[in-house]
């Protein structure tokens, strides 16, 4: 198999930002154990800016790797700049990932979509 | 820090005196074996003396013997030839759901060319259901393949009685032996097949050499055609040097064995009660007892076999896994699945094989180290509760 970038090894044997929120403000779950990967985000916004986001993954080094990069990459932005944050973005941050893994970087795009979108509706109500 | 190496499943280190072996092979030693002027006798001889190696090792005739490229190109040497040879007299395949990729994509590449392959199950510790193997044979089987033991969970099959079915029913039997050959006894009568392939590199022989076991009478179509080598049942100059190299692994492998499978068993057995001891919600997959004795898979409930293995890695450990994530596609291992694992558990799986130089303190420092590992990735998943 193709290697993993330096900085894919080091998000992923020093992931930043695992665990979970008290109280969070949203909170995404995606992925599937059947295919070996489950990701779950979740994000603490402050007048419109995400101000905290953690992650637990069930994964391989690039699941991992991909949800903690997407945790630096969204903590400070605003919830319109967060919905720019796309796999490739991810990917790119990470020095790119090898082909056959590029289907993780979608996991970190889709929990980031999800929590925004679990965000959005406990607005509403 | 010193590397330790538990994948010896995957391939094994050439054990020096093989290496020595093959040298002259390569430069003085070069004629074409096929060529009649005196220095290609020398590289005929060479063949022949490891023909009569492996054939006495393993209860043969040398004519029996035809050398391969490896382990996949016995299997589908075996299997295309005999269904080739054997086509106007029937068109069914009996194998399991646990087969090599080797032998279970051949018989996939048959079923789109007009053949039917009955897949059958097995048991959750790994072993061929043999009540289903008397219902799948039909008027047209004209082949059975089963593999001696698997290379995933190392369960031993039960290929004496299957081939007893076999032969009741004049069906010609196949055995996938790559995984056992050197580290078990490997006899073609007692086990009474007719054709077992072999593979080099997983006894300490070099790569790119297997050979395939053809009992005298069997049917069978070649694989590659061209010249006259193998007494016209595979074309192609013979890797010389990789034949010399595979005679000199045979004639290592049977002195050592006995004590060998006796050593290996007790540090596999050992190291599986450490960790299911310590590790909590971690199962050994495959049978407890009829099992390679060198095999340990081990699945750990909630976490991912490939980040399991990037952590050992990082210690210098080698291992394997039968997670997706270590493939091209994202199906965990058909062996675990077939065993009755869900996918959770399937991915979460880790197999170390042991070898000949494999110690004692070793196996305690990953005892010690995993742990800790299986610990990290679990406080980080969604899908374990601690």
């Amino acid at each position: 198999m193709e290697q993993y970038s330096e900085k894919v090894m080091d998000h992923f044997t020093n992931p930043r930002n695992v665990g979970t929120i008290e109280n969070p403000d949203g909170i995404g779950r995606v992925g599937n154990p059947i295919c070996g990967d489950v990701m779950e985000l979740q994000i603490k916004v402050k007048d419109n800016v995400i101000v905290d986001a953690k992650f637990r993954t069930f994964g391989c080094g690039a699941a991992i790797a991909t949800s903690s990069m997407a945790t630096e990459l969204v903590i400070g932005k605003s919830i319109d700049e967060a919905t720019k944050i796309t796999n490739k973005v991810v990917a790119e941050a990470l020095d790119g990932l090898p082909p056959i893994k590029m289907h993780c970087s979608n996991l970190a795009e889709e929990a980031l979509e999800a929590a925004i979108k679990d965000y959005r509706e406990k607005q509403k109500s | 820090m010193k590397n330790i190496y538990l994948d010896h499943a995957a391939t094994c280190p050439t054990d020096p005196e093989v290496v020595n072996a093959m040298l002259p092979y390569f430069t003085e030693n070069y004629g074409n074996p096929s060529s009649i002027y005196s220095i290609s006798r020398t590289t005929r001889n060479a063949i022949e003396d490891a023909r009569e190696i492996l054939a006495k090792a393993i209860g043969a005739s040398s004519g029996e013997i035809v050398f391969t490229s490896g382990g996949s190109e016995s299997d589908n040497f075996a299997i295309k030839g005999v269904a080739h040879a054997l086509r106007e007299k029937g068109r069914h395949i009996i194998t399991s759901q646990i087969e090599h990729h080797a032998v279970l994509y051949t018989c996939k590449f048959l079923e789109k060319n007009g053949y039917d392959v009955s897949y059958l199950p097995v048991d959750s510790a790994g072993i061929v259901k043999m009540d289903e193997l008397e219902k799948a044979i039909r008027r047209d089987t004209i082949l059975i393949t089963i593999m001696h033991a698997n290379n995933e969970i190392g369960s031993i099959q039960p290929v004496r009685e299957i081939a007893e079915i076999a032969k009741k029913h004049k069906i010609a039997f196949h055995t996938d032996a790559v995984q056992t050959f050197g580290h078990i006894p490997v006899n073609v009568n007692e086990l009474n097949v007719d054709l077992l392939s072999i593979s080099g590199h997983k006894f300490h022989g070099p790569k790119g050499v297997g050979a395939l076991y053809i009992r005298k009478g069997t049917k069978i179509t070649p694989l590659i055609h061209g010249g006259d080598q193998e007494r016209r049942r595979r074309a192609s100059t013979e890797n010389v040097p990789g034949i010399v190299g595979l005679g000199q692994a045979v004639e290592i492998a049977p002195g050592i064995m006995s004590d060998e499978m006796k050593r290996q068993a007790q540090l596999r057995d050992t190291f599986i009660g450490k960790i299911l001891n310590t590790i909590p919600d971690s199962r050994l997959n495959g049978h407890a007892t009829q099992r390679l004795p060198n095999n340990i898979n081990i699945s750990f409930k909630g976490i991912e076999g490939e980040s399991i293995l990037l952590n050992l890695d990082m210690f210098g450990i080698a291992a394997s896994t039968g997670s997706a994530c270590s493939s091209s596609s994202l199906e965990p291992s058909h062996v675990l699945l077939a065993i009755g694992l869900d996918h959770e558990l399937a991915h979460g799986s880790v197999r170390f094989s042991l070898g000949k130089h494999t110690t004692l303190e070793e196996l305690d420092r990953v005892a010690e180290i995993l742990p800790g590992i299986i610990k990290k990735l679990r406080a980080m998943s969604p899908l374990y509760n601690q």
